[in-house]
This record gives structure tokens, C-alpha cells and sequence, in this order.
């Protein structure tokens, strides 16, 4: 038996009995909507508090979410048996949908936001260039994950609810996810250093 | 494994020059930005995204259903999230040519995001013994 082949024999066994996943698990979307609705709230009334909550809460759950599943949970995985990172993939996989976009958005939304009420995206002022070195750690976080990681991440979902998923394709797919979830950890700590200078000029 | 058009290298390509040229827009304000390169980037990121269409579309015995089905929830969620981007803009008085640029790259970041993913869950839907 070649390894594709046990591989599709050991994820087919380990997603035959678990339930099958939800690509997007319905009962976050009303949290979702929520969280979308206080960010324009936020931005449209120029709430201060509510700004700073929104990009402090959001960045840092973004920064450490992906600091953890990058260089502790990712590599973990990468070492479980196929069928133990199908049932895993399963259960964690439809959170991560909802959850990274969001906190993306709040982020980044809340932070911009939050820059040109404070001035700091003017010429002069001296975090300007830390702001813009901190757009380009974010647009390249952006490609990679909506390029990369989150069409693998719902093809595996996809993929798992079939009759008779391809372990051969999942194996592949999941081992993208964990790399490009190590990329984006690395990223991560280029954001700390930038987010902390900015704090501290 | 049945090989494909690049549609997802060239989409992704797609996503990062609008990621460019955004990053730059967003650089100036409150200022007006300067629009050529950001205006150049967006057109050939419109190019990239047309080709891949078109790659796409010659493509026979491809999960169609599954493609649209994802590309349609894909494209809802992230026409959400292109809109946050513009208000933000558009509350920020950006005006006249910039807004317009702005909007055009949205609309071209919501078709990339929404296509890869879509591309991506349909490719390995497809029949693996079809040609292209």
C-alpha cells in the first residue's frame, strides 16, 4: 500500500463515523453580524472608546490566534496521524472560518480608522512609516491568507462532507494550511514590533 | 492529479497587485493620493482576473454547481467586507477619481477572493479523469 493510499484509507475511516463538518457554522453568523454592525457604528459616529476596543480586542486576538496556531498548533498537527488531523480539521477548521475574517476586519477597519483621528497618517508625523511598514506586513498576511490559506481551508471542509472524502487531497491541502499558518505567525511578530513602536513614540 | 489552467496563480497575482495599490492609497490619506500607479496596478489586475475567467470558462467537465454554489457565498461575504473597506473610505471624504479607483479595486479584491476560493473547491470536485 503506498502512503497516498493509506492516507485516503485512514482519512476516509476517521470522517465515516464523526459527523460531518458545517463549512460555515450558522449559529456564529448573528455574533458576526454583530460585531460588523458595532465597527460601523464605531466608525461612523468616530467613537473613540469604541475604536480603540475594536482594534485593541480584535488585533490581539488576531495576533495571538495566529501566533498559536501557527508555531504551536500547526506543527503539532503536522505530526498527528492523517485520521487524527481529519477529526481535528473537522471540528476546528468551520471556527476558523468565521472567526479570522471577522477579527481581520474589526482589526484593520477599527485601526485605520483610529490612525487618521489621531494623525498618525500624516506626513509628519513620526509614525507614518511605521504605519505604512505595518500595511505591508498586513497586505501580505492578506494575500497569503485569502489566496492561499482559506480556499484550502474550506476545500478541506468541502471535501470532508463527500460520501468518500480524498485523504490525498486533504493530506495536501492541510499541509498548505500549515505552512502558510507558520508564515502568517511569523508575520505576526513583525506586527508586535511595529504596533508597540507606534505605541510608544 | 488532472492539471489545470493557472487560474488561482493568476487570481492570487490579481489579489496582490490590488493589495499594492491599495496599501498605497491608504499611505496618503487624508491626503489625495497620486493615481497613476495605483490606476496601472488595478488595470492589470483586471487583466490577470479576466484571463483567468477565460482560462476558466474553456474548461470542460469542471464542477460547475460547486463553483457557483461557493463562489456566490464567497462573493456575499466578502462584497460585506469590500463594503466596510469603502465606507471607511467614503466617511473619510475620499472624493471624485480616488473613490471611484477605490471602488473599482474593491469590486476587483471581492471577484478575486471569491473566485480562488471557489476555483479552488471546485477543482477538486472535479472528475479527475477529464482533460482540459
Amino acid at each position: 500500500m503506498t502512503d497516498v493510499e493509506r492516507a485516503q484509507a485512514q482519512t476516509a475511516e476517521a470522517v465515516a463515523a464523526p459527523p460531518r463538518p458545517q463549512v460555515v457554522p450558522l449559529r456564529g453568523l448573528p455574533i458576526v453580524a454583530a460585531v460588523v454592525v458595532f465597527v460601523i457604528v464605531s466608525i461612523a459616529g468616530n467613537w473613540l472608546w469604541a475604536l480603540t476596543f475594536c482594534h485593541v480586542v480584535g488585533g490581539a486576538l488576531w495576533t495571538a490566534i495566529d501566533l498559536f496556531v501557527g508555531l504551536i498548533v500547526g506543527p503539532i498537527l503536522g505530526r498527528m496521524s492523517i485520521a487524527a488531523r481529519a477529526e481535528f480539521t473537522a471540528r476546528f477548521m468551520p471556527k476558523m472560518v468565521l472567526l479570522m475574517p471577522t477579527l481581520v476586519l474589526m482589526t484593520l477597519a477599527a485601526g485605520f480608522q483610529l490612525a487618521i483621528k489621531q494623525g498618525n497618517l500624516l506626513p509628519g508625523n513620526p509614525n507614518h512609516a511605521w504605519l505604512v511598514a505595518s500595511f505591508c506586513v498586513v497586505g501580505v498576511m492578506a494575500v497569503i491568507a485569502l489566496g492561499v490559506l482559506e480556499p484550502a481551508n474550506i476545500t478541506v471542509l468541502v471535501e470532508m462532507r463527500k460520501q468518500q472524502p480524498d485523504g490525498a487531497v486533504i493530506a495536501l491541502l492541510m499541509r498548505r494550511f500549515i505552512y502558510t499558518a507558520g508564515i502568517t505567525g511569523l508575520m505576526q511578530v513583525a506586527t508586535l514590533i511595529i504596533m508597540t513602536r507606534v505605541a510608544t513614540q | 492529479m488532472r492539471r489545470y489552467p493557472p487560474v488561482a496563480p493568476l487570481t492570487v497575482c490579481s489579489l496582490a497587485l490590488i493589495v499594492i495599490g491599495g496599501i498605497l492609497m491608504a499611505s496618503y490619506v487624508p491626503r489625495q493620493p497620486p493615481l497613476t500607479i495605483p490606476a496601472a496596478l488595478t488595470a492589470v489586475s483586471a487583466v490577470l482576473v479576466l484571463t483567468g475567467v477565460f482560462l476558466m470558462s474553456r474548461l470542460e467537465q469542471f464542477a460547475w454547481p460547486r463553483f457557483f454554489l461557493a463562489f456566490r457565498w464567497a462573493l456575499l461575504a466578502y462584497v460585506i467586507s469590500a463594503g466596510m473597506i469603502g465606507f471607511a473610505f467614503v466617511h473619510d471624504h475620499t472624493r471624485g477619481a480616488p473613490l471611484a479607483l477605490v471602488i473599482v479595486m474593491l469590486v476587483i479584491f471581492a471577484l478575486d477572493v471569491s473566485l480562488v476560493i471557489a476555483f479552488t473547491v471546485a477543482r477538486y470536485s472535479s472528475p479527475p479523469h477529464s482533460a482540459y
